[in-house]
């Protein structure tokens, strides 16, 4: 078992720099998941340490070695694509084995392990068909007994699940993350699904454009993130975005006023903020209630949408912001009428005028713990 | 579903000028050799003496001479030589254009070139490489520092054929190319990507992911390189006639001298018969290799 170690990581394909230097530590038997837009090298980063793409400039360690000139094979490293990339005219039982195949591996070894993974994985009878023959999930499953097969430090995903139907899904990232508990490696996953990564990761890296925005425990992203990329990307649906202006700075937070806010204290560290600048405020749609809370303001209603359980509610302000919340499902509202909403400043975020967030004072327990530790 | 008598009839007038056409130039060609196979059908008919028919004579003729033997010996010599060779060179091609190289494109159209250009024009080209002070010569001089004697390539019972089969497979491979470039377009480029992490070599990347990949494009290549190669006939008129002692004779040679040379076509009907009857027994052998394929998937 071994951690991963990136220093100033690039990857440029000609001219375009598409990694712009990644510092990153993995820790041993950590899951560890990439997540961004698409287009923003997630792939390209994994498979830079898949050893499938070159790298431009920086080092990258595996269990303390670096392996920068190392093939894929030499790298103890395994991967599922999304494709599942399964030979199409081996079984699966070959499937399996012919990593071992080909490293000359004792055929008693070899079906001892291609037994073993196809044992964790519940497929021991699908072992003499082919590819073609399997569902969708079975493939998925064959490519992950092909990288357990292969005894790997480091397990790479590359958005496993995204071929699968939302049922599966589900049921597929419950066995993932089991499947990590039970062999206890070092995982990287790729996704742009922040559900999948939410749910899954000791620590989730935001990446946009080929920066790291933050990496942090998938709470500490949520309750804490650093700037306006990481609001808007963690959470569902997003955060909302009204722009303020700063009244007044000091020790013990920072008063914004904005045409549809009156003068509202916010609970965070003024950094460099002074009184005049232009600010945004952030706050979640789930904080966003009823008129009866601290702060409040008005909207007219502009969308509803009841998924039972609960009514998302978009609202236009006079100010010209629209603000989304989350209400509760038997909410009486329609589109057309004016509504007052609230939230508790204590829930805001505040970001200057760099996108740069402000320290909140008031951070729940749950966000300073790392999974293991809130398990 | 139904359809009304006047839909009908519109539908086969619709379809006649096919059917006409290709009842004349199709059909009726074939079912004539067919009957003359069995007559002694000449090409100038004699007034006097009316045509009869012979029952098998012709065939038993074909086979009573060592003319056709020979002719279909060498042509099963040449197919037995020129398929692998026309087919790996296709692939090789296709294998080298279908890399990330940005000269690809230029590539392709230079690799396509000798397809485009008629085979009359290549045979006078390869003739003249062939003269005994022609391109091959000298290059023998120069590989052997001038210790080996000039080879008169296309009048030795030795090298005629061989220098057929290898100017052939080059005016012929950048089709084998183009249906391999197809086939190995189809495959994905994880599957590649995962034999590298499983550690295979690139001679193992070729065995196993690419030649499996290709089973079906194979079969196909394979077929019909084999029936157009039994096709051979016009390079080996322009270039050798057959010779030297009928080592290059071919079964459409043989067609050809003894119905338009010696006007029996009678004859030459029933050689062509036997030809078709091969070349459809190659259809038949790939159909089922292409359908049990499909049983499997
Ligand atoms: N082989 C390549 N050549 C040039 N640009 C590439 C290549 N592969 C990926 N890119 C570019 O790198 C960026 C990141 O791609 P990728 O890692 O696939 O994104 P993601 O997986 O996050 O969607 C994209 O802008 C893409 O266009
Ligand atoms: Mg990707």
């Amino acid at each position: 078992m071994a951690g991963l170690a990136l220093k100033d990581v690039r990857k440029q394909y000609g001219k375009v720099e598409v990694i712009k230097g990644i510092d990153l530590d993995v820790a041993d038997g950590e899951f560890v998941v990439f997540v961004g837009p698409s287009g923003c090298g997630k792939s390209t980063l994994l498979r830079m340490i898949a050893g499938l793409e070159e790298i431009s400039s920086g080092t990258l360690s595996i269990g303390g070695r670096v392996v920068n000139d190392l093939s894929p094979k030499e790298r103890g490293i395994a991967m599922v694509f999304q494709s599942y990339a399964l030979y199409p005219h081996k079984t699966v039982y070959d499937n399996m084995a012919f990593g071992l195949q080909l490293a000359k591996a004792p055929t008693s070894e070899i079906d001892a392990k291609v037994k073993r993974a196809a044992g964790i994985l519940h497929m021991e009878h699908l072992l003499d068909r082919k590819p073609s023959q399997l569902s969708g999930g079975q493939r998925q499953r064959v490519a992950i007994g092909r990288a357990i097969v292969r005894n790997p430090e480091v397990f790479l995903f590359d958005e496993p699940l995204s071929n699968l139907d939302a049922a599966l899904r589900v049921t597929m990232r419950a066995e993932l993350s089991k499947l990590h508990r039970d062999l206890g490696a070092t995982m990287i996953y790729v996704t742009h699904d922040q559900v999948e990564a939410m749910t899954l990761a000791d620590k989730i890296v935001v990446l946009e454009a080929g920066v790291v925005q933050q990496a942090g425990t998938p709470l500490q992203l949520y309750h804490n993130p650093q700037n306006r990329f990481v609001a808007g990307f963690i959470g569902s649906p997003k955060m909302n975005f009204i722009p303020v202006e700063i009244a007044e700075a000091g020790s013990g937070g920072v008063t914004v006023a904005s045409a549809d806010l009156a003068r509202t204290l916010i609970p965070v560290a003024p950094d460099a903020a002074v009184a005049g600048a232009k600010a945004v405020l952030g706050i979640r749609p789930e904080h966003v209630t009823g008129g009866d809370r601290p702060v409040t303001f008005k909207g007219r209603v502009e969308l509803v949408e009841r998924l039972g359980h609960q009514t998302v509610v978009e609202v236009a302000t006079a100010g010209g912001a629209t603000v989304t919340a989350l209400l509760d499902g038997t909410t009486l509202v329609r589109p057309g009428e004016t509504l007052t909403l609230g939230f508790d400043p204590a829930d805001a975020h505040l970001f200057g005028e760099s996108g740069r967030a402000m320290e909140r004072f008031h951070l729940p327990e749950i966000a300073r713990m790392t999974r293991r530790t809130a398990a | 579903m139904s359809f009304r008598k006047s839909d009908n009839a519109s539908a086969w007038s619709m379809l006649a000028p096919a059917f006409l056409l290709i009842g004349l130039f199709i059909v009726v060609p074939f079912a004539l050799s067919v009957i003359f196979a069995f007559t002694d059908q000449r090409l100038v008919p004699n007034p006097n003496i009316t045509t009869k028919f012979v029952g098998v004579r012709n065939f038993e003729r074909l086979f009573d001479g060592d003319t056709f033997s020979n002719a279909f010996l060498r042509t099963a010599t040449f197919v037995i030589l020129v398929v692998p060779l026309q087919c790996a060179m296709g692939l090789g091609a296709a294998m080298l254009i279908n890399t990330t190289l940005p000269v690809r494109n230029v590539f392709r159209g230079i690799y396509f070139l000798p397809t485009v250009i008629s085979m009359v024009v290549v045979s006078v080209v390869w003739a003249s490489l062939f003269q005994m002070e022609g391109f091959f010569n000298a290059a023998l001089r120069a590989a052997s520092f001038g210790l080996l004697e000039p080879v008169d390539w296309l009048a030795n019972p030795w090298t005629a054929m061989p220098s057929l089969v290898l100017m052939s497979a080059w005016q012929g491979f950048p089709f084998q190319m183009v249906v391999y470039l197809a086939g190995l377009q189809g495959i994905s480029k994880d599957l590649y990507e995962a034999a590298r992490i499983d550690g295979a070599t690139r001679w193992q990347e070729f065995r196993h992911i690419t030649i499996p990949a290709l089973r079906n494009t194979h079969i196909l290549v394979v077929m019909t390189t084999t029936i157009l190669a039994f096709k051979l006939f016009t390079q080996v008129q322009l270039l050798t006639q057959g010779g030297p002692r009928g080592v290059t004779d071919t079964l459409v040679r043989y067609i050809y001298m003894t119905g338009f040379r010696e006007g029996k076509v009678g004859l030459a009907a029933a050689a062509a018969v036997l030809f078709f009857l091969l070349v459809f027994a190659i259809s038949l052998v790939q159909r089922r290799l292409l359908k049990e394929e499909r049983a499997i998937q």
